[in-house]
């Protein structure tokens, strides 16, 4: 750029500087919050884009790592940014609980892809009082072939059997997820995980069975960082969501395997904010996303599962690659068979004494 | 009088920005009127209530009409938080129960009822809890803090093991302060001798060594500690490259305790040599000579003449390292990992994550009653009007 055409420029960037105002304030717009990486791509093709080409609001893409402190922050200071988020279920029961989001709207919510009103087309429990469900995704256990060549990690048990399979394993760190892992490769069947985690004796169960690798245990935060981490090679197995693993193998060609034995599935939940700045936008992106349409073409980016029934006949190829989604997804019968599904409920009431629990656990 | 009214802004600054702010914290820590306000019937029925027996009905009734009100002002949540954080478990009696009574017919007998929708209804211990977490007025968050709490029937005792975290991480806080302080003395203390006694452009260069860390950005200095530390930084590279270490068994430095001490010991090493600097740049060589001539050795002469003069500015310069260290937040939060992380890291869950205010306020206090004790003592030990800070 020549000199004579950057001043005015600058004139116009302090310009909007000095008032506040960025030129793209000016279009309607609504700020979208997700979980980054391949999945939030994998959302900005499938209906972001379209939703801007068809209604000409802009989508201001933010990423975070699930939990409520950031939204409650928003709403108790009154300083609300944050217009429609994708969540973890748990948090958005709790959210709608304590306040902090809008009451769903089931009039905004489109008929299924056979016509079927929208509350009998949404699988049964994944509408609640303020969200929609919208994907199926699930926290299973990666590992990198090039490090296991010879004898290949298949069950819960080998993520935490240090013996048979060495070296250091990437986890979520939060309590959530990890207890049940640890129950389940500890030998508690499949049904009784939740019973147990109702009591002290299997609480000490699951702390007990993370104490057997928890030297050996690299701590993530970001979905997008466990492909990345068995990448590196700075661990040799990690706990992940389903999706990123199955984006880096057919994408990056990663030597990486999925271990469905003992998956925690659960279901996404998209939420509106409440007091969102920008909430007529907002209603809109909502309906636009959660129409059965929108959450199959999140399937043709990312191997996650339409919450929609009419949705999962519909679920085709990777388009890309044109691999064929269906044994990737996490509902797939034979993957599901072996998983769990998560409780949200028990984890809403009970988040804050098992985040204190685990904290100290960390510290010991 | 006319210097103290140009003083007069200064002062309304610090009052707004540092002695206010301060005050509502510590207020926060042991006033928190969220349940009184929504539960006000219910807490009044329960002041006449003799602890020791199941309530009567009334106190069910009025519970379930005023949980079903805060359900609809979308309080009910933050409610249950605050009920929970008195005994753990009752948020999900309060959220379950208020989900099964909303919109079912007002049964015959509220206490029957909630009592059939959890047996926790009809223990004695969740009314108690009920009643403390209507306390308008409170030490709670000063007990939890010290990792004790209230026995259901009156009286202190300790958390349970599995639940003790704050005191372990006050003890760890507090020797890696002092140890870090002990760091900063014996790094500081020989750079500090140097520029106090070489001609003074080489003093100069030195002194700007010095400053120029002392100038730059904390997170600058902190993320640089990040490159040369991890397993793939520049250390273990040049580890490895000389056959030091084997290549798969680099040397976990960073994202533990070591990473920060040598951190927080880089950046709090200039406020130990400054005050060192400015003492014994006081102290004129001519007293080693003489201790010298008269026949001392050189470690004698340190030991009885040198030593004892700096002693102000090494006071000045521990207190200085010791209360900074103390509460430092975003070194450990950057390199500490798990291991690494103090007390101030826990301020910062509770604030930003948790959001218990109060329990964070309460930690503050904590802290700022201890670094006063210590000043206290430090004061007894050494005289705060002997220490020179520059």
């Amino acid at each position: 750029m020549t000199l004579h055409r950057s001043i005015p420029a600058a004139f116009l960037l302090l310009a909007t500087a000095l008032t506040g105002l960025t030129p793209f304030a000016l279009a309607e717009s609504v700020t979208v919050v997700s979980w980054g990486g391949s999945y939030a791509r994998a959302c900005e093709k499938a209906f972001h884009e379209p939703f801007t080409a068809e209604t000409g609001i802009e989508i201001r893409l933010e990423d975070y790592n699930g939990g409520l402190a950031q939204i409650r922050a928003q709403v108790e200071t009154g300083n609300v940014h944050w217009d429609v988020v994708d969540m973890e279920m748990a948090d958005a029961v709790r959210g709608c609980d304590e306040g902090l989001l809008e009451p769903l709207d089931l009039g905004a919510l489109a008929p299924g892809a056979d016509g079927k009103p929208a509350e009998e087309d949404f699988y049964p429990g994944s509408l609640t009082e303020c969200g929609v469900g919208t994907l199926f995704y699930s926290t299973i256990y990666a590992y990198n072939l090039e490090r296991f060549p010879g004898n290949r990690p298949s069950t819960i048990a080998d993520f935490f059997d240090l013996e048979k399979f060495p070296g250091r394993r990437g986890m979520r760190r939060t309590p959530q997820v990890n207890m049940e892992f640890a129950l389940m490769a500890d030998g508690v069947p499949l049904d009784q995980v939740y019973a147990a985690l109702r009591t002290q004796e299997g609480l000490d169960r699951a702390f007990r069975k993370l104490d057997t690798i928890k030297d050996h245990i690299v701590w993530w935060e970001a979905g997008a960082q466990p492909p990345q981490m068995l990448a590196d090679g700075e661990v040799t197995m990690s706990t992940a969501y389903n999706g990123r693993i199955f984006n880096a193998q057919v994408l990056e060609n990663q030597p990486f395997v999925i271990v469905w034995d003992g998956q925690l599935l659960d279901t996404g939940q998209l939420v509106i904010v409440a007091g969102s700045p920008n909430l007529e936008a907002a209603r809109k992106f909502f309906s636009f996303s959660t129409t059965v349409r929108s959450l199959v073409a999140v399937g043709r980016y990312i191997s996650y599962s339409p919450a929609r029934q009419s949705g999962t006949a519909l679920i085709s190829t990777h388009l890309e690659t044109g691999v064929d989604m269906k044994p990737h997804m996490p509902t797939t019968p034979e993957n599901a068979a072996r998983g769990l599904q998560y409780d949200w409920e028990w984890w809403s009431d009970h988040i804050d004494e098992m985040n204190l629990r685990f904290i100290a656990w960390l510290l010991r | 009088m006319r210097p103290a009214v140009l003083v007069l802004p200064l002062a309304a600054f610090i009052a707004v920005t540092f002695v206010a702010p301060l005050l509502v914290m510590l207020g926060r820590s042991v006033h928190d009127p969220m349940v009184a306000d929504a539960l006000p019937e219910t807490l009044g029925l329960l002041r006449s209530w003799d602890g020791e027996r199941t309530p009567p009905e009334a106190v069910f009734e009025t519970m379930a009409r005023e949980l079903l009100k805060a359900r609809r002002e979308k309080s009910l949540g933050r409610i249950a938080t605050r009920v929970n954080r008195v005994q753990a478990g009752l948020r999900s009696v309060l959220m379950k129960s208020v989900r099964r009574l909303r919109g079912a017919h007002p049964p015959d007998s509220w206490r029957e009822a909630m009592i059939a929708l959890d047996p926790k209804w009809g223990q004695t211990r969740t009314w108690h809890a009920i009643r403390r977490a209507g306390e308008r007025f409170t030490l709670r968050h000063y007990l939890h803090a010290l990792d004790l709490d209230q026995a259901p029937g009156g009286g202190i005792i300790r958390q349970p093991p599995d639940l003790r975290i704050y005191l372990p991480l006050l003890r760890r806080t507090l020797a890696v302060s002092l140890g870090i302080t002990l760091l900063c003395l014996l790094l500081g203390y020989p750079i500090a001798y140097l520029i106090a006694n070489a001609p003074p452009h080489r003093a100069n260069l030195l002194l700007l060594l010095v400053l120029v860390p002392f100038w730059t950005s904390l997170l600058v200095r902190t993320t640089s500690w990040i490159v040369l530390l991890q397993t793939q930084g520049v250390i273990n590279d040049l580890l490895a490259a000389v056959g030091l270490i084997a290549d798969d068994q680099r040397i976990s430095m960073i994202y533990n305790m070591t990473g920060t001490v040598v951190a927080m010991t880089h950046v709090l090493l200039p406020f130990m040599v400054l005050p060192l600097f400015s003492v014994m740049r006081t102290i004129p060589p001519l007293y080693m000579s003489a201790a010298a001539s008269l026949g001392a050795s050189f470690l004698q002469a340190f030991r009885r003449v040198y030593w004892p003069q700096t002693l102000p500015g090494v006071a000045a310069g521990s207190l200085l390292v010791f209360i900074l260290a103390i509460g430092y937040y975003i070194t450990p939060a950057l390199v500490g990992g798990q291991s690494g992380q103090l007390i101030s890291n826990m301020v910062a869950y509770h604030m930003q994550q948790s959001l218990n205010w109060g329990l964070a306020a309460a930690l503050g206090g904590v802290l700022l009653g201890g670094v006063f004790l210590l000043y206290l003592v430090f004061n007894r030990l050494v005289g705060v009007d002997r220490m020179r800070l520059g």
